[in-house]
């Protein structure tokens, strides 16, 4: 069979290519591999046309639900994506390129990752950002790495309200490293300040917090950043890069190294992938940072450039001994995030943040209007709240779903005591009238 | 080209977003919130787009250019699979992670399993985890799958060992599951010296990293002496499956010794490199290793249903927050279904065609350390035109001058002047004769005019940059 339209080489091609190498047949190629470790089987289904193939994906999708309702988080969250992304992300110059190794011919990809370093360290308000990581908790994980580097210390204490898949990736990242991890168990949704006092001493590499938390809290972390500081560790901060379109910065309440996931700056759900995690830091820890980094320069003529920069860190060229083993990020999803950062740009995320938050109270007032719900009270929150209600949330949620709403995220899974508490999240996509919906649902699912 | 940064005017805007339908809530306590707005940029929707689609205007691609970057599998990106890929657009993530939430979800937990089988086919594996998010995060969970394996056995290992034509990420992979490094020399027939192997291999091994063919484009005919002594000292076989372009359908890493295998989408399934990602990084193992894989793990019920496995005792833990580069996966999916049994099978064959066709052909003009046959990439040395004062990276400026993206270069470290040319399977001959006719043209050059190769490339908006400064300066983010 000619199938040709990805392998394009006629018969006749294939003949005078083998001529010039001077082999009678292609299987003359492959000669190098003993025949006795040839497959054997090779049992892939014949292919088909993308006709077919588009057609057998799409009996795939709508084997999944349909549109749900969505009031959950978890760490991906259901916003407005403009239409410009996906169009200018979708350019294949930028799409089938790979790693700019050649500035020469890779200004675009090189001037855009730059820019958005330049959008993260802004929105962080810190001071150096690489060009991306593979996502949220990959790159806590790698934060966590990189002040064992910058201290010296081999103890990292992470805060029981930090999203707790995050903390999973974190535990796996350092099980083989003759790391201790401390986790500090939340108390009433919060950072328990007082345990993690008992703990904070020169062995303590890093304190890693999340804000807003995975409860919903919004803390201030400019007095722990003092502390930890005192102790001579560095503070790290996850934060969900929407809610800094109002609330205070890691660089504000002190934080030395900032990390999260993109996925909210213009990407889809997509079942959980591609985002981006994103991470920014000091500019002192700037030569322990892992991964790419683009910097600015010029050529002979004082041309303005941008070149990957530092690369004594990175393993293609110290090898063990780098920073990381990241090689390939995902720098596409950088892209959209930058795309999207500069189309609501600076007025529109603090619109757009501030649409979140007074979506969220309208939901938390409605839904706390609901006899025997209650709303987890200790701290102000953005766009996730979390609500006890009179039932395991679980039986709810799962109850709810049939109805086609996410109704939110049952926290029993993740902390002690929780069997009917759950996080629900409203971001600025849901309707007042689907708030209202949400309201109506839960209020029958609980008279059940 | 200006930043965006710096066409911003205050107060413009690029989107509209919709209007509040609901009260505006009380303030937040003052010290919660930030103290003035993220300084982003500020531009009309026009002003983006043409900034944007100018910036693009000034990268190679696939799509724009000839792209035999070695190691990477350049190849054609068919553009349905971006169709396929915005299918699933809509799925939240966590409604499979919620009680019986795995009954919304049958497509897509069902979809990743199946491709979890058909790479399980294609490797020779038994079992697939679609969750690590690239190459490296591949590597880094399998060597800590073999970390686990060997905890379990009450193994003590301290080592892995990899050839010195490695990527650097399987030594870096190897550093972040808490392992010592031992480097063996590549033997003048072009792999890992199998004398010096025996003299390395020892019972603290825990692991052996291979690509199979290397980074030299050649496939080890010792394969599997090496796999049956790194058995018999218990150490694992790990396989970079960053080469698995050049052998779908001819050998099944799985069936020569090799236990642990990651997988690059990206690279050998056709999904786009994005311009430095994503990729996908599927790892595939051996039956003694899937009660450590990650969790969650997808599993199929006897009815033909699909769950989550989420709480496994001996699995190494979560290595993603889901389930891996979700939207890749479908494009790779797609990818393989596409193509089928035969279309894999002679994409290898002409990937492999089509680079020794480059070798043979180059090969009166440029040194060629180890010539034999190779699989699907070829390695030649600018050793001969560096005595005109020539190096690889003159040759690959002056290919961009002639459009052409060039080849990797510099890699494998243990060649000087490296050239590694990847043509990948999907280049017509035309586009193979002329690049070829333009490496020759560079091999001439360097004898009759060096001078004009190191001044290449003079055709693009910017020439060779001042890396040193960009080092010394460290300037990350624009200070405008």
């Amino acid at each position: 069979m000619n199938d040709s339209h990805y392998c394009p080489h006629t018969p006749a091609e294939i003949k005078e290519m083998l001529s010039a190498i001077g082999v009678s047949s292609v299987e003359e190629l492959f000669s190098p591999i003993p025949a006795e470790l040839r497959a054997k089987t090779f049992n892939i289904p014949p292919g088909m046309s993308e006709f077919e193939t588009l057609a057998r994906m799409r009996s795939i999708a709508a084997e999944n639900s349909g549109a749900m309702l969505n009031f959950i988080g978890g760490g991906f969250y259901d916003h407005v994506i403009p239409a410009v992304v996906d169009h200018l992300s979708g350019r294949a110059e930028f799409y089938t390129a790979y790693t700019p190794y050649q500035p020469e011919c890779s200004q675009g990809t090189l001037q855009a990752l730059f820019e958005y370093q330049t959008a993260i360290c802004r929105l962080t308000g810190l001071d150096v950002s690489n060009a991306s990581l593979y996502d949220g908790a990959t790159a806590c994980a790698e934060a966590a790495m990189m002040a064992l580097r910058v201290t010296g210390r081999n103890r990292i204490v992470v805060d029981g309200c930090v999203n707790p898949f995050s903390r999973q990736v974190l535990k796996t990242y350092l099980f083989n490293l003759d790391v201790e991890v401390v986790e500090i168990a939340p108390l009433d949704g919060l950072l328990n300040r007082a345990e993690l006092a008992g703990v904070l001493d020169d062995g303590v590499a890093a304190v890693i917090v999340q804000n807003p938390n995975f409860m919903g809290c919004v803390e201030d972390f400019t007095s722990l950043a003092e502390e930890v500081h005192a102790a001579g560790a560095l503070l790290v901060a996850s934060v969900y890069p929407i809610s800094l379109g109002l609330l205070k910065s890691p660089g504000e309440m002190g934080a030395d190294i900032a990390v999260g996931d993109g996925q909210s700056l213009g990407n889809p759900l997509s079942f959980g992938g591609p985002s981006f995690g994103f991470i920014a830091a000091k500019k002192t820890y700037i030569r322990n940072m892992p991964g790419r980094i683009i910097g600015e320069t010029v050529d002979k003529e004082g041309r303005r450039g941008f070149v990957l920069t530092l690369q004594a860190r990175e393993q293609h060229i110290k090898r063990h001994k780098a920073t990381s083993n990241i090689c390939s990020n995902q720098g596409l999803y950088a892209l959209r995030g930058l795309i999207f950062l500069s189309s609501v740009g600076r007025e529109g995320l603090a619109e757009m943040a501030r649409l979140n938050r007074d979506k969220a109270e309208y939901a938390k007032e409605r839904l706390a209007g609901i006899p025997g719900v209650t709303v987890l009270q200790s701290a102000p929150t953005f766009n996730e709240f979390t609500l006890f209600l009179p039932k395991p949330a679980e039986e709810v949620v799962a109850g709810l779903l049939r109805n086609g709403v996410a109704a939110g995220v049952p926290l029993g899974g993740y902390y002690q005591d929780s069997a009917n508490a759950m996080v629900v999240t409203v971001t600025e996509k849901r309707t007042r009238k689907e708030i209202d919906q949400l309201v109506k649902e839960l209020e029958a699912a609980l008279c059940n | 080209m200006q930043l965006i940064y710096e066409k911003s005017i205050p107060g413009r805007k690029g989107v509209k977003l919709p209007a509040s339908d609901v009260p505006t809530a009380a303030p937040l306590p003052e010290n919660l919130l930030r103290g003035e707005k993220a300084g982003l940029a500020e531009v009309s929707e026009m002003d983006l787009v043409r900034h944007f689609t100018n910036l693009s205007r000034r990268n190679f691609s696939v799509d724009t250019n000839f792209y035999p970057l070695g190691s990477c599998t350049m190849k054609y990106n068919a553009k349905v699979l971006e169709n396929a890929a915005a299918l699933f657009a809509p799925f939240h993530p966590m409604t499979a992670l919620l009680p019986q939430g795995n009954d919304f979800c049958q497509g897509t937990l069902g979809m990743l399993y199946d491709l979890g089988q058909m790479l399980a086919d294609i490797t020779g594996m038994d079992e697939v985890t679609t969750q690590p998010l690239a190459g490296a995060h591949g590597e880094m969970t399998g060597i800590m799958l073999i970390a686990a394996y060997h905890k379990a056995k009450g193994n003590r290992k301290r080592y892995v060992l990899v050839p010195d034509s490695s990527h650097g990420t399987n030594p870096a992979s190897a550093a972040m599951a808490g392992y010592e490094i031992i480097t063996v020399p590549t033997a003048p027939y072009g792999d890992m010296d199998i004398e010096l192997f025996k003299k390395a291999m020892n019972d603290e091994v825990a692991a052996v990293m291979m690509t199979c063919p290397n980074t030299l484009g050649l496939f080890n005919p010792h394969i599997k002496e090496i796999s049956d002594i790194a058995h018999s000292h218990d150490a694992l076989m790990y396989y970079d499956g960053a080469n698995l372009n050049a052998i779908m359908g001819k050998v099944k890493p799985g069936d020569i010794g090799f236990d642990v295998i990651h997988v690059n989408l990206h690279k050998t399934f056709g999904t786009p490199h994005g311009g430095g990602g994503p990729g996908a990084g599927p790892v595939g193992v051996k039956k003694g290793l899937i009660p450590f894989l990650p969790c969650p793990r997808i599993v199929m019920d006897d009815d033909g249903r699909f769950g989550l496995e989420t709480a496994n005792p001996g699995s190494i833990g979560r290595t993603a927050s889901f389930f891996g580069n979700f939207g890749v996966m479908v494009k790779a999916y797609a990818y393989i279904i596409m193509l089928g049994r035969e279309g894999l099978i002679r994409a290898s064959e002409q990937a492999v065609l089509n680079a020794n066709y480059i070798k043979e052909k180059l090969k009166p003009w440029y040194d060629v350390p180890y010539d034999m046959t190779c699989m699907h990439e070829c390695v030649f040395s600018a050793s001969r035109q560096l005595k005109q004062g020539v190096h690889a990276i003159d040759i690959a400026k002056y290919l961009i001058d002639r459009g052409y993206h060039p080849p990797t270069v510099y890699f494998p470290l243990i060649v000087k002047e490296a050239i590694m040319i990847e043509p990948t399977e999907t280049e017509s001959k035309a586009t193979l004769d002329a690049f070829i006719e333009v490496m020759i043209e560079a091999a001439k050059t360097a004898e009759s005019n060096p001078q004009a190769l190191l001044e290449a490339p003079l055709t693009m908006p910017i020439g060779r940059l001042d890396e040193t400064k960009a080092a010394r300066e460290q300037n990350v983010c624009c200070l405008v």
